[in-house]
């Protein structure tokens, strides 16, 4: 029986994994353009000016694409199936994938809330998910 | 101006599940088999470039098919960039002797991952290909990234299941006319609508295959294959483009690389898309094709499944795809997956594809994607 992969924390994302254990989900805006970005970098994707500073993300974002998954990548995932997984493009702008939570039934356009998953493996990892929101 | 490179030789080796075939074994059958085609000796080669291997993985791939296969050309190197490896060894063959760097080069692929790994390893090590910290923690596989996109173009451009389905129909029905493929039982679109999910919406049927076998091709300066066996085909066009190599981080989930690497390969060749009389498309997914159909130009966006439907992509058709069966129905053996795209346009413009020869075909198109629509390259190949 293998692990699940959870994710090694480097430079570049240490920051971020700190957030998520913390209940809080950070990205990087740039200094110079002021554009959001993620996955994290030394630099800015965009601009390519150095050293981006993190900020606390509003959390909010819409699905803009589903799948659920039969057919799992290997056995650590096989009590799971079938399970869902969403790309989650937050109010900041970049695009988070995550799993989805909740049982209501996926929609592109829904409105979700990033939530986290409790911190597990040596690193603490607490893995975003996402949580559609009521129809207002 | 610059003479175009020719393609001199082609082979595949047999395709599908081959116990008792090697890597390495693979490697040297398809390229013993390339230069016989191109009545030439392994001491004429004098550049070689080789892709990656699942079951023999290695960081210098190229040194270690030359030692295997015994020569020692002034220039070898290994390529890796998934499923569009196979058309990039072609263009970067290409510009070498395009340069006069090199007079013969060999582009050579092959690997034993049915037989050679279990389709759970193959699984497993396919989907390291999603981001180590922000996709693969979520458990997605390839066909879950292809899922995604399927779904956003679906919800884009109206494209339905049965439109995806047609895809793969297409595949089986060019792959019963084809003695070498792996699968030849004809299927319906209901079968493939009936078949399991993989990863919604793709199931069974709308994933390519996992395959042994090699294939390999002989690119040539233009002075020097007129001392080969065949009548060459030239290579009037290559493109590239890639835009991003993480779903998580690509520019769009609608809107791909595809597209710029035609418009270069095009316009290198001098000749529009409506030109083609045969394509060979890179087809890791039934949606793989869909989007590379409908990005390349050769259908409207929302076009290409209803005219799959209607037969377009058949011999008879508006374009003809996919000829020998596809990663689908042919075989799919890593980087040869690609090549097999490229052996077969070879074949389809010299006239040697018999039963799924597309009459008279003069001019070809090929394009090879890896990862998640991540990085495309584009060959237009032509009849000398």
């Amino acid at each position: 029986m293998t692990d699940k992969p959870l994710p090694v924390p480097n430079a570049d994302t240490k920051e971020f994994w700190e957030g998520c254990a913390q209940g809080e989900l950070r990205l990087q805006r740039c200094r110079a353009c002021g554009a959001a970005q993620f996955p994290p970098r030394a630099l800015c994707a965009t601009c390519h000016a150095s050293s981006p500073v993190w900020e606390r993300a509003s959390g909010r974002g819409r699905i803009v694409s589903h799948t659920r998954v039969h057919r799992p990548p290997s056995p650590a995932f096989k009590a799971d199936v079938p399970y869902s997984v969403a790309l989650v493009a937050l109010e900041e702008g970049p695009r988070l994938m995550v799993t989805l939570r909740g049982g209501a039934e996926p929609r592109i356009g829904d409105a979700v809330r990033v939530g986290f998953d409790p911190p597990a493996g040596p690193d603490g990892i607490a893995l975003p998910h996402a949580i559609i929101l009521e129809a207002p | 101006m610059t003479q175009r490179a020719i393609i001199t030789g082609v082979a595949d080796t047999a395709v599908g599940d081959l116990p008792g075939s090697s890597c390495m074994g693979l490697h040297a059958e398809a390229a013993s088999r390339a230069l016989a085609d191109a009545g030439l000796k392994p001491s004429e080669v004098d550049g070689v470039l080789c892709a990656y291997s699942f079951t023999e993985p290695h960081l210098m791939l190229a040194s270690v098919f030359c030692e295997y296969f015994g020569i020692q050309p002034a220039y070898s190197a290994a390529i890796h960039a998934g499923g569009a490896t196979g058309c990039i060894m072609v263009m970067q063959a290409a510009a070498l002797v395009e340069a006069g760097l090199c007079r013969h080069v060999l582009v050579v692929a092959g690997d034993n991952r049915l037989s050679g790994l279990s389709r759970d390893k193959a699984v497993a090590t396919l989907s390291e290909v999603g981001h180590p910290q922000f996709e693969r923690p979520f458990g997605v596989t390839i066909p879950a990234l292809y899922g995604l996109v399927a779904q956003a173009y679906m919800h884009r451009y109206g494209a339905t299941p049965e439109h995806l389905a047609a895809m793969a129909v297409n595949s089986r029905t060019h792959a019963m006319r084809n003695p070498g493929a792996q699968m030849r039982k004809p299927i319906t679109v209901a079968e493939v609508l009936a078949s399991r999910f993989i990863a919604e919406p793709l199931r069974l049927l709308d994933c390519c295959l996992i395959s042994d076998g090699g294939a390999a091709l002989v690119v040539s300066a233009a002075d020097a294959a007129r001392d080969t066996a065949k009548r060459g085909v030239a290579v009037l066009g290559t493109g590239q483009k890639n835009t991003h190599e993480h779903l998580v981080a690509a520019p769009s989930l609608t809107e791909f690389g595809c597209r710029d690497s035609a418009v270069q390969a095009f316009g290198r060749a001098g000749i529009t898309a409506a030109e083609i009389d045969v394509a060979e498309i890179y087809d890791s997914f039934t949606i793989t094709l869909l989007i590379e159909l409908e990005s390349i130009g050769f259908f409207e966006k929302g076009e290409a499944g209803p005219a799959a439907l209607a037969g377009a992509l058949d011999l008879g058709g508006r374009l003809p795809c996919n000829t020998h069966g596809g990663l689908m129905s042919y075989a799919h053996s890593g980087a040869a997956g690609g090549l097999f795209h490229v052996t077969e346009a070879v074949r389809q413009l010299r006239g040697e594809t018999e039963a799924r020869q597309v009459p008279d075909a003069e001019l070809a198109f090929v394009h090879g994607d890896g990862g998640i629509l991540s990085a495309h390259c584009s060959l237009v190949l032509g009849r000398r």
